[in-house]
C-alpha cells in the first residue's frame, strides 16, 4: 500500500513542479497548492500505513495491546494543512492585487521591483 | 486520569512531574509574550497612538528576557530546557535555548527594538493603522521561536509564523513595486519552507522522531546512512533558499528594497540569519555523519554567494539594493564558516579532541551572524535616513549630506567600516577567525575570497559614502528651490519612493482609502540640499542607529564577551552530548 501511495505522491510532485514552472502566477499558485498537498501525503505515507486502530490503551494496561495507528503524522499534517491553507489564501489575494496593480500575471511582464533600464552606478566622483 | 482507576499507571515514566524552575519560563516567554502582545496590538488597531509604545515596551522586555536567558545558559553551560505539556522528551515538544539560540534571539531582539524605535519616528499613520507593529511583534515571536525550539517540526511552524508576519510587513503600503517584490518574496519563501517540510517528513520516516536531541542520537546510530544524504541535500536546499545563498539568491535583491525602510531593515537583519541558523543546527548538530560529504559543496556555494553578493553590490546604484547584495555576501561568509566546520568531520559525542579544527570556523560563522544582524539593520536604517534627508535612494541624485548631517556621516562611516570587516569594529573579528580557519584547513583560496569580498564591500560602500556625503549635491532639474520639510511627504518617501522624480509610482492604498494620494509625488522634495534647510531628523531615528553603532563599536573594541558566547555555542553545536543530556536527561 505504501508503494502505491508513494507512486501517487510522485505524480503529485510532478504536477506541482510542472505548474510551478509555468509563466502565469495563478498557475504557479496552483502548483504551490498541489505541492503542499503532495507533502501532506508524503508525511502521511512516511508515518506508515496501518488500519484504523485508535491509539487507546485499555484500563489496567500500560501499553497498547496491538499495533495502533500512528497519530503523530496526522497531527503534523493537520498543522501543515492549516498553515498552507492560510498562506494560500493570502497568496491568492496578493497575486490578485498585483494583477490589478501591475496589469498582468505573466512573470516575464511584471518587473516593477527591478526595472531593466535602471540607473547605472557612478563610475567617477 | 490517575484518580479514576485503582491501577494508576506510573506517571513518572511518561511525564515530567517536577514543576519547572522559575528560570525555565524564560525560554517560553519570548514566544508566548510575542503572540499575546501581537494579539493585543491587533485589537488596539484603531488606536494608532498606542501601537508604538506597546510594541517598544514589549521589545524592550524581550531584550531583557532573552538577555537573561543568554546569561543563564552561559552561566550553566547547558541549554535551558522546557517541555510542553509535561510530556517527557522526545514525546513532548521541547524548547531548548542553548548559547547559540539564546544569543541569536538576544541580538535579534536588540535589532527589532531599534527598528521599532526607528519606525515610531518614521511610520505614516496608515502604516500604523494597517499593522506595522503587530506584524513586527508577531514576526519576532516567530523568529525567537525558531531560535529557541528544540523540535524540528516546531522549527518549521516557527518558520511559517515568521513568514506570515513578514508577508504582512512586506506589502504594507501597497505600491506597485511592493506588490511585485512581495509576490517574489512570498512565492520563493513559501517554496523554501515546503522543501523544509519535505525533508522533515522524510527524516521522521527514517528516524521516527522530531526532537532535535533525539534526532542527533538516532541519526548517528542508524545502520543505513544512505537515505539521510538525500535528506541532508534537501535541508541544505531549503535553508540555502531561506538564507539567499548563491543559486537561490535572486529573490532577495528583487524584494528587500521595496517595503518601508524599517521593514527592509528587520528583514535584512534577521530573516536570512534564521535560515543560516537552521543550517548550522541541522547540518552541524543533527547530521554530523553527512556533513563531511556536503562540506565541499557548501564551501563552493559559499564562495559563489560571496562573489555574487559583492559583485552585485558594485553594480547597483540604489543604496538599498547595494545593501541587499551585501546581505547576500554576508550570508556567503556565514556559510563559508559552516562549510569549513563541516569539513572537519563528524565528532563522536564527548570527543573533545577532534573539535579543534572546526572550532574557529564555527565560532567565526556564529560571530558573523550576530555582527551582521546588528550592522545590516543599522545600514538599512541609515539608508532610510539618507533617503529622508536627501530625498532619494539613488546615488547619482544624492550628495552633500555631510554638510546636512555630520553626525549621520560619522555613523555611516562606522557602519561601512564594520560591514567591510575593518578593525576596530565587530566585522573584523569573525573575519579574522574565518580567514585563520581557512588557512589552517589549507584552503587559502577560500581565505582569499573572504578577504576579496571585504575589499569589494569596502569599494562599493566607500564609493557610496563618497558620493552621498562628500560630493557636492547635484543640481536637480525641477527643483522647487526650497526645502520641503513636510513630515508626511518625507516619511512616506520611506515607504514608496522610486528611483526618481516622476517615476510611475501608483500607490494604491489597501481597501481603497485615500492614504496613498500623498505618496506619488516625491518630486516635490528633490531640491538643492546645500541651499534648502535641512529636514529635521527625528531623534527617535537617530537614537535607533546610535544604539546599533554603539554596539558594533563597543563589541569591536571589547570582543571577548561575544567570542566567549560564540565559543560556548560552537562547543555545544559540535559536541551535542551536553544538549542531548539536557533535553533527554540521563547519562550521555
Amino acid at each position: 500500500m505504501e508503494q502505491a501511495l508513494a507512486i501517487l505522491d510522485g505524480f503529485f510532485f510532478a504536477a506541482g513542479i510542472f505548474m510551478l514552472l509555468s509563466n502565469s502566477l495563478i498557475r504557479v499558485l496552483i502548483g504551490i497548492a498541489i505541492l503542499g498537498n503532495a507533502v501532506n501525503l508524503l508525511i502521511f505515507t512516511a508515518g506508515r500505513l496501518v488500519r484504523e486502530v485508535p491509539p487507546i490503551i485499555p484500563r489496567g494496561a500500560e501499553i497498547p495491546p496491538a499495533l495502533i495507528a500512528n497519530p503523530l503524522p496526522q497531527a503534523l499534517i493537520l498543522t501543515a494543512i492549516v498553515i498552507s491553507f492560510s498562506l494560500f489564501a493570502f497568496m491568492l489575494v496578493l497575486v490578485f492585487r498585483s494583477y490589478q496593480a501591475l496589469g498582468s500575471d505573466a512573470t516575464d511582464r511584471i518587473g516593477d521591483a527591478e526595472p531593466r533600464d535602471g540607473v547605472k552606478p557612478p563610475v567617477g566622483y | 486520569m490517575a484518580g479514576t482507576s485503582d491501577s494508576a499507571p506510573d506517571l513518572a515514566g511518561a511525564l515530567v512531574l517536577a514543576p519547572p524552575l522559575p528560570g525555565d519560563w524564560l525560554v517560553i516567554a519570548p514566544v508566548a509574550g510575542g503572540i499575546l502582545t501581537g494579539a493585543l496590538l491587533l485589537m488596539l488597531r484603531r488606536y494608532p497612538r498606542l501601537q508604538a509604545p506597546i510594541a517598544i515596551g514589549f521589545l524592550l522586555a524581550l531584550v531583557v528576557i532573552t538577555g537573561a536567558l543568554l546569561a543563564r545558559t552561559m552561566a550553566t553551560g547547558a541549554p535551558v530546557v522546557m517541555t510542553m505539556g509535561r510530556w517527557l522528551p522526545p514525546y513532548g515538544i521541547t524548547f531548548a535555548a542553548d548559547a547559540l539560540g539564546a544569543a541569536m534571539a538576544f541580538v535579534s531582539s536588540i535589532a527589532a527594538l531599534c527598528v521599532a524605535i526607528y519606525a515610531a519616528g518614521s511610520m505614516t499613520g496608515s502604516e500604523r493603522r494597517y499593522g506595522f507593529f503587530p506584524f513586527l511583534v508577531l514576526m519576532m515571536s516567530g523568529v525567537c521561536g525558531a531560535f529557541l525550539t528544540g523540535d524540528l517540526f516546531n522549527l518549521y511552524v516557527w518558520f511559517e509564523v515568521l513568514l506570515i508576519g513578514s508577508f504582512g510587513l512586506i506589502v504594507l503600503g501597497n505600491s506597485r513595486r511592493q506588490l511585485d517584490g512581495g509576490v517574489r518574496y512570498a512565492l520563493l519563501n513559501l517554496l523554501a519552507t515546503t522543501f523544509f517540510l519535505i525533508a522533515t517528513g522524510y527524516l521522521y520516516a527514517l528516524v521516527g522522531t522530531l526532537n532535535m536531541a533525539d534526532i542527533a542520537v538516532r541519526a548517528r546510530a542508524l545502520d543505513d546512512q544512505g537515505p539521510i544524504y538525500t535528506i541532508t541535500a534537501l535541508f541544505i536546499l531549503a535553508f540555502a533558499m531561506k538564507a539567499a545563498a548563491f543559486p537561490l539568491n535572486f529573490w532577495l535583491p528583487a524584494s528587500y528594497h521595496t517595503p518601508a525602510t524599517a521593514t527592509s531593515a528587520i528583514f535584512a537583519g534577521l530573516l536570512t540569519k534564521v535560515g543560516a541558523y537552521a543550517l548550522m543546527r541541522v547540518l552541524i548538530m543533527l547530521l554530523p555523519v553527512q556533513q563531511t560529504a556536503f562540506a565541499d559543496a557548501v564551501i563552493v556555494i559559499a564562495m559563489l554567494t560571496m562573489i555574487t553578493g559583492s559583485l552585485g553590490a558594485l553594480a547597483q546604484s540604489d543604496i538599498r539594493r547595494i545593501l541587499g547584495y551585501l546581505v547576500i555576501s554576508g550570508i556567503g561568509i556565514i556559510i563559508a564558516g559552516i562549510g569549513l566546520a563541516a569539513h572537519s568531520g563528524a565528532v563522536a559525542p564527548g570527543d573533545a579532541a577532534t573539535l579543534r579544527g572546526a572550532e574557529p570556523a564555527m565560532a567565526g560563522a556564529i560571530l558573523y551572524s550576530l555582527h551582521s544582524m546588528i550592522v545590516i539593520t543599522g545600514l538599512y536604517l541609515l539608508a532610510g535616513l539618507i533617503g529622508r534627508i536627501g530625498g532619494s535612494f539613488e546615488m547619482s541624485r544624492l550628495g552633500g549630506l555631510y554638510g546636512s548631517s555630520p553626525l549621520l556621516a560619522g555613523f555611516a562611516l562606522i557602519l561601512v567600516f564594520s560591514v567591510s570587516g575593518l578593525p576596530p569594529f565587530t566585522g573584523f573579528w569573525p573575519k579574522l577567525l574565518l580567514t585563520r580557519a581557512a588557512l589552517i584547513d589549507g584552503r587559502w583560496w577560500l581565505a582569499a575570497i573572504i578577504l576579496a569580498t571585504g575589499l569589494m564591500t569596502t569599494i562599493a560602500l566607500g564609493r557610496a559614502f563618497a558620493q552621498i556625503f562628500w560630493r557636492n549635491a547635484p543640481q536637480m532639474a525641477g527643483s522647487t528651490g526650497e526645502g520641503d520639510t513636510d513630515p508626511t511627504a518625507l516619511a512616506s518617501l520611506d515607504a514608496s519612493s522610486d528611483t526618481g522624480p516622476g517615476a510611475d509610482i501608483v500607490a494604491v492604498a489597501i481597501s481603497g482609502t485615500d492614504e496613498g494620494t500623498d505618496r506619488d509625488s516625491p518630486a516635490a522634495i528633490f531640491t538643492d540640499k546645500t541651499a534648502g534647510p535641512v529636514p529635521d531628523l527625528r531623534p527617535a531615528s537617530l537614537i535607533a542607529i546610535a544604539i546599533l553603532v554603539a554596539l558594533t563599536t563597543v563589541f569591536g573594541l571589547l570582543p571577548m564577551p561575544t567570542i566567549a558566547i560564540a565559543d560556548t555555542a560552537t562547543f555545544l553545536l559540535l559536541d551535542p552530548s551536553v544538549y542531548i543530556r539536557a533535553v533527554l536527561g540521563g547519562a550521555p
